[in-house]
């Protein structure tokens, strides 16, 4: 545990002195005080934000995650050489670019919101929410690009391959879900409903946020049925279950992998 | 002591290595021979566990490698292309090193010395040229005092006075007992140095025993004319 703890610590200090960290921190930055000064009303910025985390955070932490190890290959090989197992140098990587993503976005929304928000526990709990979304989805999708540039060498390939990742899960997801509920409108659409937002999780991260910001009355007849089901125990656990899978799915196949692979 | 026992290696459905059985032993050197893309490099990937064997056994000291690596506290090892993070200066390539292993290494500083490395050690490895950074890696190999060197052409980029200051310590380490394993082109570095020789060639191995029974068995007092005589009857 202390070697996973000495490599992650390595690449948050790579991280933090290059300029991606920068440019992560400045991005939430800006957009979040620009939304303060579109709506003045931190509940609304708040749930702007989210509506845009669910977009970004997924392709952030994906094109983060997968450039970092490619840049860094010379140093995985370099510690593979080393008496230092396999296992450590994944999850010192993954744990380490997971620290660094969520702290620049965590500086990045949260300064703006010292700054500029209301001290209105509404508020405070609904940004609470963002970040607890945001470093689901960003365990998540690095889990998953670091699993993806473990499987491809070629640089071009692995970002081609996120990229669909991420067209599927933050963009033609939802389209496709509504088509098909719209298509089958008819037929009774409940459950099949709740088993395609628990299949994605940028879906699900919505109507969490949604349910827990008294926004899914908004979505209509989906979200009286949403509000029903994750605003219950059950539902709650049940979500955080299967957010848990999504990243523990692709650490024990990425760690597989890295395990197989040839340097 | 390590070995390997029918070692095989596929990419794909090349075969890289084909039932490789060969036997390093303290205090000698064993030189790996062969042409380009013969499968050397991939044969010392597998002893160090970067590259995995599609089938066979790496065994150190009589055991198999564990998953910690652990083994390789006792590896030095100089890859053919030395691949250091380009952004470190060599000081800090060094101090990652010993922090990973946290472990004082005993021997950094008169191999700083040995290469006359004191210069470059402040300069980003990226801009080093190629002998300095060999040089380099040379001291990364070699500052835990290992009892198995790994050199994958170690010479190849040295200068005539570096090359001659490298062999000089490997002849010292051979002599304190150290296993080593070194491929090269430059036959003539084998002719001084080696005890042992492996052949390989297309991935299997033509060749492998003493440098003394090569020369009888071929009736060649030369080592490259030996060699040469070990391909030609491969070749017939
Ligand atoms: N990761 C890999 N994926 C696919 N093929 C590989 C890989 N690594 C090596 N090979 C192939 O295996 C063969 C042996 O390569 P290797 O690097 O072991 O040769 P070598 O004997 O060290 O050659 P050289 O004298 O040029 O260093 C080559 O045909 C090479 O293309
Ligand atoms: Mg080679």
């Amino acid at each position: 545990m202390t070697i996973v703890r000495q490599i992650s610590g390595f690449v948050i200090r790579d991280i933090l002195r290059s300029r991606w960290s920068i440019a992560n921190t400045m991005f939430f930055a800006i957009a979040t005080a620009g939304l303060f000064y579109l709506q003045a009303d931190s509940a609304r910025v708040a749930v702007s934000i989210s509506s845009l985390s669910l977009v970004f955070i997924p392709l952030i932490s994906l094109i983060y995650t997968a450039m970092y190890y490619y840049n860094s290959r010379d140093f995985i090989e370099l510690i593979l050489t080393q008496p230092i197992g396999r296992r450590s140098v994944f999850l010192g990587l993954l744990l380490g670019i997971l620290i660094s993503l969520v702290a620049g976005f965590i500086t990045g929304i949260g300064i703006p919101y010292v700054i500029l928000g209301s001290s209105d526990w509404t508020d405070i709990s609904a940004v609470i929410a963002v970040i607890v979304i945001a470093i689901a989805l960003s365990s998540i999708f690095a889990a998953l690009a670091l699993v993806a540039a473990t499987r491809c060498d070629d640089r071009g390939k692995g970002l081609a391959v996120i990229l669909g990742m991420w067209l599927v899960a933050a963009v033609l997801y939802d389209g496709l879900v509504l088509a098909a509920a719209t298509a089958l409108a008819e037929y009774p659409m409940e459950t099949p409903l709740l088993i395609a937002s628990l299949a994605n999780p940028v879906d699900l991260s919505r109507v969490l946020f949604l349910v827990h910001s008294d926004m899914a009355a908004l979505m209509g007849y989906t979200g009286a049925v949403f509000i029903r089901f994750f605003d219950q125990p059950i539902g709650l656990v049940v979500a955080t279950v299967s957010l848990l899978a999504w990243f523990a799915a692709p650490v024990w196949y990425g760690l597989r992998r890295f395990n197989l692979k040839d340097f | 002591m390590i070995e390997t026992k029918g070692l095989t290696k596929y990419f794909g459905s090349f075969a890289a290595l084909r039932d490789v059985s060969i036997a390093l032993h303290p205090g000698r050197l064993t030189g790996i021979i062969g042409p380009n893309g013969s499968g050397k490099s991939t044969l010392i990937k597998c002893l160090l566990g970067l590259v995995r064997p599609s089938d066979g056994l790496v065994l150190h000291n009589g055991r198999l490698p564990d998953t910690g690596g652990s083994y390789r506290a006792h590896i030095g090892y100089m890859p053919q292309r030395a691949t250091f993070p380009g952004d470190l200066t060599g000081r800090e390539v060094l101090a990652l090193v010993s922090k990973l292993r946290s472990e004082k290494p005993h021997r950094m500083d008169s191999l700083i010395d040995l290469f006359d490395l004191h210069r470059d050690l402040n300069k980003r490895v990226r801009t080093l040229s190629g002998g300095t950074r060999q040089k380099l890696s040379a001291v990364v190999a070699g500052m835990y005092d290992p009892t198995l060197l790994i050199l994958d052409e170690p010479t190849a980029g040295l200068d005539t006075g570096a090359s001659k200051v490298f062999k000089g310590y490997v002849s010292e380490q051979l002599k304190q007992g150290c296993a080593v394993l070194m491929t090269t082109h430059i036959i003539s570095d084998l002719e001084e140095m080696a005890d042992d020789i492996v052949l390989l060639v297309d991935g299997t191995v033509s060749y492998a025993g003493s440098v003394r029974e090569l020369k009888l068995t071929t009736d060649r007092p030369l080592l490259e004319a030996a060699v040469a005589e070990i391909l030609q009857q491969g070749a017939a």
